[in-house]
């Protein structure tokens, strides 16, 4: 196994010279590029005003305490919404009956755009954190809640059988082979999940509240400071990555006992 | 003597199996015979072959044994007790190797255990003499997807000993290996049974094996299955098949082409050839 892990191919540092290579054309094409096309900077800013625009929002607009409330409503949303779909998914995977009476709503629900909720929440909870959490917690049940749920059905019936010639009881049966078999496809639900919370998180700032980076995106770009709107992406983006990440390194430590191709690189 | 019923570790008596067919299309439910009267038993200690032809129910026979489901006619007894629900005195090893990927190969070995709520010092004691005997040692912390298919296989066995069954009932467990890990797997399996004394009822598709490793080989018609002869392998070294097929060849082969003729193994491949 060790010897796996040694030593990356030729190949793959070839790759990250052409990665970088492409980062630095797509900067020097970002501050140069709008210039060249006569592009006003009111609608491309070019990178080094987003720059500059990233420290005078640090200071004039609280960028970072909008970050750090983005962040949090990220994580209650995710961390609820996996909480949820873990539950229900193997809840509705080992009761068939259950599944039957209320897969034609969860179809429903899973169909209808969840951002779409955001304004109803905003009414329901007013400006507060409530509603954007809420519309994260909807986002994220899903992918995880069908992913447990497809993991259980699939579970191998001769390792369910070999399991009941050892007199197992049904709780055993699910807490030592189906809960394990299913953290798998958990892990995809939950990287899924973490690129989704803040999607959920940002429109419901962006409807209603004056906090976090939805706010200022929308702040941004009704006075504007075009510059502005792009830091915020990228701060969102940067919360986005910071989600993932943890779950990949939560993933590597739960499912060591994978053997290594079958963790995804990205 | 050893016919008297109170050898018999595994008895069926008039087994039958129906099931109902899912794909039937009139009102009433169509039935599809599995088995029917099967009549067999293993005495302490015999090691059984079953052979016949695929989809003959043999495996259903064995889920019936281990008490997974009911026959539909007549009664199979362990140790003469009436077999009704899946119980301890049987042993249960498939083809897959059915390993939890989660667990390292100790733990694997001890999951029947496990269940059966056996304190962990004697779970480890137990496993640590299994390690050894299916020669797994240095590899107790393993997981399986860094073994190979033999060993992991060796596991699989260890696990089924661990719960020390009076009789093991064997699916076809080595035929998902390649030739020679297989001869090797034949060989653990028959000193191990030897040496624990254990009695085995063995479903196989290759006929050498089942003369190699056993005391009698039944064999079954196609569906619906029933047992059409019963053979005794009259020759030494059952706990040693590698010195069996050596020494005993032309005994051997003897055997094999008997089993060929039940089968009708020549008729079907001249239909192959038209």
């Amino acid at each position: 196994m060790s010897d796996q892990t040694k030593a990356k191919p030729n190949g793959i540092q070839g790759g990250i010279g052409a990665s970088i290579a492409v980062a630095v054309v797509f900067l020097i094409g970002w501050e140069w590029g709008p210039g060249f096309f006569n592009i006003p900077p009111y609608i491309i800013p070019p990178a080094s005003s987003v720059y500059f625009e990233f420290f005078h929002a640090i200071e004039k607009e609280n960028l970072f305490f909008h970050t750090g409330i983005t962040l949090l409503e990220t994580i209650a949303g995710f961390i609820i919404g996996s909480l949820m779909g873990m539950i229900i998914g193997y809840i509705l995977g080992i009761s068939p009956k259950a599944e039957f009476v209320f897969s034609p709503y969860i179809l429903a629900l899973q169909i209808a755009p969840k951002v779409a909720f955001a304004p109803l929440f905003v009414v329901w909870f007013g400006f507060t954190v409530y509603p954007k959490i809420l519309v994260a917690v909807l986002i994220v049940f899903f992918p995880i809640m069908v992913n447990v749920l497809g993991a259980i059905r699939t579970v191998d019936p001769d390792m369910v059988n070999l399991a009941r010639t050892f007199n197992a009881t049904r709780w055993q049966i699910f807490k030592m082979i189906e809960f394990r078999d299913a953290m798998p496809p958990l892990f995809s639900g939950l990287r899924i999940g973490a690129t989704l919370a803040i999607i959920g998180v940002a429109v419901g700032e962006m409807v209603g509240g004056s906090e976090g980076l939805g706010a200022v995106l929308i702040f941004g770009g009704g006075s504007g400071n075009t510059a502005l709107t792009f830091v915020a992406i990228i701060m969102l983006t940067v919360v986005g990555i910071l989600a993932y990440v943890a779950v990949v390194l939560v993933e590597k430590r739960v499912l060591h006992y994978l053997p290594r191709s079958e963790f995804n690189s990205i | 003597m050893l016919d008297s019923p109170d050898n018999y570790r595994i008895e069926y008596r008039s087994v039958g199996k129906q099931f109902v067919n899912i794909q039937s299309t009139g009102n009433h439910d169509e039935f599809i015979i599995a088995v029917k009267e099967v009549d067999l038993a293993v005495r302490d200690g015999e090691v059984v072959s079953l052979i016949g032809p695929s989809g003959c129910g043999k495996s259903t026979l064995l889920n019936m044994g281990s008490g997974l489901y009911q026959p539909s006619a007549g009664d199979i007894y362990v140790d003469e007790e009436r077999v009704d629900r899946p119980n301890a005195h049987v042993g249960f090893m498939l083809q897959k190797d059915l390993l939890l990927a989660w667990r390292t190969i100790r733990k694997n070995i001890e999951f029947g255990l496990e269940i059966q709520g056996v304190p962990a010092i004697i779970r480890n004691e137990r496993s640590s003499e299994l390690l050894e005997k299916c020669r797994l040692s240095g590899f107790e912390e393993h997981y399986p997807h860094q073994l190979s298919g033999g060993m992991r296989q060796r596991a699989a066995l260890a696990r089924t000993l661990a719960a020390d069954p009076s009789v093991l009932l064997l699916d076809e467990p080595f035929s998902a290996l390649d030739a020679q890990t297989k001869m090797i797997l034949q060989q653990d399996l028959a000193e191990t049974l030897a040496a624990e004394k254990k009695t085995a009822l063995f479903i196989t598709h290759d006929l050498a094996e089942s003369v190699a490793l056993s005391d009698r080989v039944f064999v079954m018609s196609q569906r619906p299955g029933t047992i059409i002869e019963e053979i005794d392998i009259d020759l030494p070294l059952r706990e040693n098949p590698l010195a069996r097929r050596h020494d005993w060849q032309k005994d051997v082969a003897v055997y094999v082409t008997r089993l060929m003729e039940l089968l009708h193994v020549g008729e079907l491949a001249s239909e192959v050839e038209i």
